[in-house]
């Protein structure tokens, strides 16, 4: 297989003039074939690696040792269970029990502290801060990203500033993890619900620019200055009942203060104009009955550390 | 007469697939009806061209080349198709925002993902393994196919098969089994495609003019029957309704996850390997001009091979609701598969001693031997991984994918490629390739592209399940899901390079083949009646 168009250097030896073994007088040497040619290949009757052998009796023998030790063959009804007494779901189950065991005092301190007090204890505080990180980093990271910082634009809310939509209190955040906000699993569900004003034919196309522009103007945001003078009283009208007449919000009711740059789906123009014409209805999911007590506790307390709690 | 009969079954089929698009349920049966259609009337229109026509009797002392260089052109194509979708998704994982909103539901990871998998497996593994059963079944037993045109069948049948496979995948259609997606109409069609492709193959071996059967060809054997039984235990379902594509698996719960294990690791087991190494035993002795090293080796580790791996799937659901019991025997019978697997290699490697030096002179020689090799690292990392606490951590992370791959691109890609570079002169009647240059340039981008993503993936693989695991010393977890994601973004940024180098290597050869095709100087043909019994 020597290529023709091989360009080799001067200075390298040819493939022709290599020194090649002498093939013929190896293939002498070397032990005799089965007899068989098939399309001109043919076998050497050479004898099984003995290594090959011996590698592969050992994993035989090991496997059999194992079956002696572990659960391995199946009968009728049930499998033999190994001298042992392997397993795995015992063995999941004897280390969730140490972990209980480890933070039980704890677990149980959490649930029968007054909400406010977990802050006061500085072990406790530090055990449900820990215990709720991981419990957020497996539950909540999914929405409100991995550091709580959430992503704007899209509903996800930031857990790290102080500006919040159903309150920033212990008691308001374990109530929205417990319960949730507008899920039909709880009746005690956060619940609050902006009306579509565009979609449902409340406010003109006109009107909704002008309180866009409005609504700008409230966060001190660029907006057109006369549109935003046309769309106050508008505002006033439609808006102000739960967002206040300065959009300073409010946590009871749930209604977002549009008076700071702090935006759950974006602070342009466009985004604004969406959220007045469809409304939003941006949902999260009860943890009573998926987490415990005490890990909705700890995740509150986590939640209120991170920087905005109240 | 027997092309009037054809005729009134294709326009049947017609008629029928008309009517079923008529009907059609969802997207993906409609559009299958349509390729159906197709494909029926293309066959319809070629056959109604060719009545009258003097009907050539072949030679029965003429090898049946046709429907391997179709194969060999299918292979090639398809393969550059796979790699440059798995580039693609490579690319999706790391740039998340390359799932383009205007192609959600058609063009996301989520739907290119199996059309990957079935490209790079079953189009191009497929493709490469049906054709050169073909040819070497032919060599081998120095008798021309058997079936007549059925070997052609098999051919158009199995592209039609891929066509259906992928506009499924793409429109939604899928049953959600790693490796066995096709819904039920694409199956059932696979199945009459590959009993005619069981037929062709075994008529060729009973009407064989030499005495004994080659190892190859037990190789191929193997896995022709292996995967048939698979693919039918596995798609056991019933349809929602004969005009829709959805149908309701027979097999739940754990069965059906043990089900698809045994279907997906044995799909790994005979599919990748058993048919690989039936491609080994043929073309590293061809192209080493050396006789195979040990008779004795491979029937000891074809049988071992062929008994073991049927029963090492449990492995891979190490952890779950699977009974411990089946979870030890997938782990001890993975390990006792480490030797019969490692036969293989030893015979493959071997057959070249004393033909040491061609790896300085053929880079086909190389890639065959490179190839061999990686076949040996995970066919050693396989069984490693299998033992409960090594699965432990390497489970579900990407160590997993780094494993596949280092065999799939290595293995079965270098193979392939070796055999390729081997046919396609002997069939087009070539004096030699268009350029061995050009074959070194596709071999080292090639390996490189290997190396980077396996050594990649296995970083990013340990360092994930390490993340996974981390608990502080109260029990909780220290890192989130996404806090892995992101630890892995830089290995996924040096994988999807290590692909694109894959796919580059793969486009020079589709150019060097079409060169050599093209433009290398025609061989005499000095061989008019090749098949002639040896002994």
């Amino acid at each position: 297989m020597v290529d023709p168009k091989d360009k080799t250097p001067e200075n390298k030896v040819s493939p022709a003039t290599r020194q090649y073994p002498d093939t013929a007088a190896q293939m002498k040497q070397d032990p005799p074939t089965t007899g068989h040619s098939w399309d001109g290949i043919e076998e050497y009757d050479n004898p099984m690696p003995r290594w090959w052998v011996w590698i592969f009796i050992i994993t035989i023998v090991w496997s059999f040792g194992y079956w002696i030790a572990y659960p391995a063959w199946p009968g009728i009804q049930s499998a033999t269970s190994g001298i042992l007494g392997y397993s795995s779901r015992a063995n999941v189950a004897q280390d969730i029990a140490e972990f209980e065991a480890r933070n039980e005092s704890f677990f149980v301190q959490l649930v029968e502290s007054d909400l406010d007090e977990i802050r006061d204890n500085d072990e406790l505080h530090r055990f449900a801060v820990n215990a709720g990180g991981s419990v957020f980093r497996a539950q909540c990271s999914q929405c409100h990203g991995a550091g709580g910082a959430g992503v704007q634009a899209s509903g996800f809310p930031n857990l790290l500033d102080d500006d919040w939509l159903w309150g920033g209190t212990m008691e308001d955040i374990h109530l929205t993890v417990r319960y949730g906000i507008r899920n039909e699993d709880f009746l005690d569900a956060r619940w609050s619900e902006m009306p579509a004003f565009g979609r449902d034919g409340l406010l003109n196309n006109d009107e909704i620019d002008q309180v866009v522009n409005h609504v700008l103007s409230l966060s001190g945001s660029d907006h057109d200055a006369a549109q935003a003078a046309e769309g106050a009283e508008l505002f006033e009208i439609n808006c102000a009942s739960c967002h206040g007449d300065g959009g300073e919000g409010d946590y009871f009711i749930g209604a977002p203060a549009l008076n700071n740059q702090v935006w759950l789906y974006g602070g342009t123009p466009e985004a604004i104009r969406e959220s007045i014409y469809y409304s939003r209805f941006g949902v999260m999911p009860g943890f009573a009955g998926r987490l415990r007590e005490a890990e909705i506790r700890a995740v509150a307390a986590y939640v209120h550390q991170l920087g905005g709690g109240q | 007469m027997w092309d009037y009969l054809k005729l009134a079954v294709l326009g049947l089929v017609v008629v029928v697939a008309a009517v079923a698009a008529s009907m059609a349920r969802d997207l993906a049966y409609l559009v299958h009806m349509l390729v159906i259609i197709l494909a029926a009337g293309i066959t319809f229109f070629w056959i109604i061209r060719r009545i009258g026509e003097p009907v050539q009797v072949a030679s029965q002392n003429e090898y049946m080349d046709g429907p391997v260089r179709y194969g060999v052109v299918a292979t090639a194509l398809w393969g550059v198709v796979g790699f440059l979708v798995g580039v693609v998704i490579a690319a999706q994982l790391t740039w998340p925002q390359l799932n383009f909103e205007w192609a959600q539901g058609y063009l996301n990871f989520g739907r290119l993902r199996p059309l990957h998998t079935s490209a790079v497996i079953f189009a191009f593994g497929g493709n490469a393994l049906i054709a050169s059963a073909f040819y070497v079944v032919q060599r081998t037993s120095a008798a021309r196919l058997w079936g007549g045109g059925l070997a052609w069948f098999v051919f158009w049948g199995y592209q039609l098969f891929i066509v259906m496979a992928a506009t499924g995948y793409v429109l939604g259609s899928s049953q959600g089994n790693e490796y066995a997606e096709p819904e039920w109409l694409t199956d059932l069609w696979l199945t009459i495609v590959w009993v005619a492709f069981l037929l062709v193959f075994m008529g060729t071996i009973i009407k064989r003019r030499e005495p004994h059967i080659y190892v190859a060809n037990w190789f191929y054997m193997a896995f022709i029957i292996t995967v048939a039984m698979l693919h039918l235990v596995n798609n056991l379902a019933i349809p929602v309704s004969v005009f829709g594509s959805k149908s309701v698996p027979v097999w739940s719960g754990v069965q059906s996850a043990m089900i698809q294990w045994w279907y997906g690791h044995n799909a790994v087991g005979f599919f990748l390997t058993a048919g690989f190494l039936g491609m080994m035993y043929y073309f590293i002795p061809k192209q080493a001009e050396r006789p195979v090293y040990s008779y004795k080796l491979s029937i000891m580790h074809f049988w071992a091979l062929i008994f073991l791996y049927i029963w090492a799937g449990p492995h891979h659901l190490h952890y779950t609701a699977l009974p411990d019991w089946a979870q030890t025997l997938g782990m001890t019978f993975s390990i006792m598969l480490w030797m019969p697997s490692w036969g293989g290699m030893i015979n493959g490697l071997m057959t070249l001693s004393g033909a040491w030096d061609k790896l300085r002179t053929d880079p086909i020689i190389r890639m065959m031997v490179v190839s061999v090799g990686f076949y040996g690292m995970a066919t050693f990392e396989g069984p490693m991984m299998s033992i409960k606490t090594v699965n432990s951590l390497s489970h579900y992370t990407d160590w997993t994918i780094g494993h596949v791959h280092s065999g799939a691109l290595g293995w079965n890609g270098m193979i392939t490629f070796g055999m390729l570079y081997y046919l396609v002169p002997k069939l087009w009647q070539r004096q030699g390739l268009y350029s061995l240059s050009l074959v070194s340039w596709h071999f080292w981008l090639a390996t490189i592209g290997i190396v980077l993503y396996a050594a990649s993936m296995w970083v990013t693989g340990i360092m994930e399940g390490l993340m996974w695991r981390e608990v502080d010393a109260q029990g909780f977890l220290v890192n989130s899901f996404a806090d892995t994601v992101a630890a892995k973004f830089p290995m996924y940024v040096v994988r999807t390079l290590g692909g694109v180098l894959f796919l580059a290597g793969a486009v020079i050869m589709c150019y060097n083949l079409w060169k050599t095709v093209t433009s290398s100087p025609e061989r005499k043909p000095a061989r008019a009646a090749a098949a002639v019994p040896a002994e």
